[in-house]
């Protein structure tokens, strides 16, 4: 029985930020319009989404491109590990810093990085060569990816001694709204540079691929994979190459159990659900009651059918 | 309303319980089009009486009680509830029993129960369930499915006899729940809800029974394809864009 409690604002938003924090990757301006017509109160509503938008783009790393460079069209990635101020991130690849409008999810104006806002030298001469390699291998695995690498940890090391640590940010997403489909695919590489062991690992890759079809009808995947591995400390370049081709390894051996999780899913999983056909290979005979008592009758005597 | 059911759209199907609750408490004006209208995993009471479970539905319910098909009464007990006529509730009973059977044949294992009402126009609707948890398969695991649930919700509405015809109308719902865990793909869900509707005129010449058994066999075959090779089919072919499987790439040496 619905009571007829009005709620308060602050309840109402909650509600409503959740709803926004749970959209699909790729859909949270539809059901954002969809909220301000249910809630029917834009005070409300804008208080929502002025929190839950980046707390969104943030999660799902979202990609915007920036205005400026004539004939240059970069893209920056939304990320915590990019982020300095609430609305200010780095896009370390252009040393240029975003000024972002998370509601509106565009990137409103863009400025050069500051040099305290820079990783040191030394550790440039990692990320940009790791970022490079990475930029090779989206290119050839992703057709629509982008990527970052991001300096978390020792931006400021001067030399060799020290720890620091590097995340990759691989992201992919391909929206048709019009074919009632949406997918996104996102993974996350954090390797840490240990100087003095020699040693390098990267550290729990999440791989995320979602995916939501809803033609008459709303069916999600959403599939998560973590894994390590490690590698030798060497130079910059070796370095680069040795961590984009573990990156590839294993996102494409994760590819492939993806795809044999799909290939398996009609004859074992959906099967332990609901059988095609029955064992005996024909439809239910509904007209015959007569065998219907017979089974009811078996079924007593053997005690099957609780 | 719309906007309230485009919303119910787009969130996962695992988070449609918390959605539907949110939508309530924000549109209490609304509660019985969204109770109607939005589809929510099926729960189960235990029939004390009859020592066997039912599936709850709002087809059964009464203020805040069920009634189970089994015993034909209200769980906890109310006064003044509607029940079918007799003639009805024997039908009840035999759809109930032959359900049942049906149920085991395709499904190894799960709950059904049939609910039945006269309606206003002479004729009835029936509510056929399922209820399929795919943690306790009939015949040992086949997969390592963590967590799977099948749920069917099947409505036909039937029109009054004439000359020997009716009128059936079948609004059927399945609510899937995939989950599989194993080391090498890490965790995979795959859930959905679909609804399709079916639209016959039959004769009666065999019952009531076999035609509308026979409509919510054929839509229960037609779902279960459409789950598999449109909708998993279609998320597959997403993730496949968005990251092909790659012999192309490869791992690339040193130049040294």
């Amino acid at each position: 029985m619905a009571e007829e409690v009005e709620l308060s604002d602050e309840q109402k938003k909650e509600i409503a930020k959740w709803f926004l924090l749970n959209s699909p990757a790729g859909e949270i301006q539809y059901v954002a319009k969809d909220l301000r017509s249910v809630l029917n109160d834009d005070g409300v509503y804008n208080e929502a989404t002025m929190d839950a938008f980046p707390i969104y783009n943030k999660t799902h790393m979202i990609c915007l491109e920036m205005p400026g460079r004539i004939g240059d069209l970069s893209s920056v990635l939304v990320t915590s590990y990019g982020e300095l101020a609430g609305n200010e991130f780095l896009d370390p690849r252009t040393a240029q810093v975003a000024i972002i409008d998370h509601v509106k999810q565009v990137c409103t104006e863009v400025r050069p990085a500051s040099d305290e806002e820079l990783p040191s030298p030394y550790i440039e001469e990692f990320r940009g060569a790791l970022d490079a390699e990475i930029l090779k291998y989206i290119g050839e695995a992703y057709p629509k990816g982008v990527c970052s690498v991001f300096c978390t940890y020792g931006k400021d090391v001067e030399g060799p001694g020290s720890t620091f640590e590097l995340v990759v940010v691989i992201s992919a997403t391909k929206l048709s709204p019009k074919n009632f489909c949406n997918g996104s695919w996102l993974s996350v590489w954090k390797i840490e540079f240990k100087d003095d062991i020699q040693v390098l690992e990267p550290d729990r890759q999440i791989a995320g691929a979602g995916a939501h079809y809803f033609e008459e009808g709303n069916v999600h995947l959403d599939a998560i994979h973590e894994c390590k591995d490690s590698t030798i400390f060497q130079s910059a370049d070796k370095c680069a190459l040795s961590i984009a081709n573990i990156i590839c390894h294993h996102e494409t051996e994760y590819l492939g159990s993806l795809e044999a999780s799909y290939s398996n899913l009609p004859d074992t999983t959906f099967k332990d659900l609901r059988r095609k056909l029955p064992v005996t290979r024909t439809l239910f005979p509904w007209h015959n009651t007569l065998q219907f008592s017979l089974t009811r009758d078996i079924q007593k005597e053997l005690g099957i059918g609780k | 309303m719309e906007a309230a059911m485009g919303l119910m759209r787009r969130i996962h199907p695992k988070q449609s319980e918390t959605a539907l609750s949110a939508l309530l408490s924000l549109l209490p004006h609304h509660s019985s089009d969204l109770l109607s209208q939005v589809d929510q995993p099926l729960q189960v009471l235990f029939d004390t009486d009859c020592g066997k479970e039912f599936i709850l539905c709002e087809y059964n319910r009464d203020a805040d009680s069920y009634r189970s098909p089994w015993s034909n009464k209200y769980q906890p007990p109310l006064e003044d509830a509607p029940y079918p006529s007799s003639e009805l509730r024997k039908l009840e009973i035999e759809a109930n029993d032959v359900f049942a059977v049906y149920r085991d044949q395709y499904y190894e294992g799960g709950i059904s129960s049939v609910y039945m009402w006269e309606d206003e126009n002479e004729g009835f609707v029936a509510c056929f369930l399922i209820k399929k948890d795919g943690l306790k398969p009939g015949q040992g695991r086949r997969s390592s499915l963590q967590e799977g649930a099948w749920d069917a919700i099947h409505v036909i509405e039937v029109g009054p006899e004439e000359e020997g015809m009716a009128h059936y109308c079948l609004t059927s719902t399945v609510m899937l729940y995939l989950t599989t865990k194993d080391e090498s793909s890490g965790s995979f869900n795959l859930s959905g809800s679909i609804r399709r509707q079916m639209n016959m005129d039959l004769t009666v010449a065999e019952g009531h029974l076999c035609n509308m058994g026979r409509m919510i066999e054929e839509m229960e075959g037609k779902l279960r394809n459409s789950l598999d090779q449109v909708y998993f089919g279609k998320t597959r072919e997403m993730v496949c864009t968005l990251r092909p499987p790659s012999e192309i790439a490869q791992m690339r040496l040193p130049d040294s």
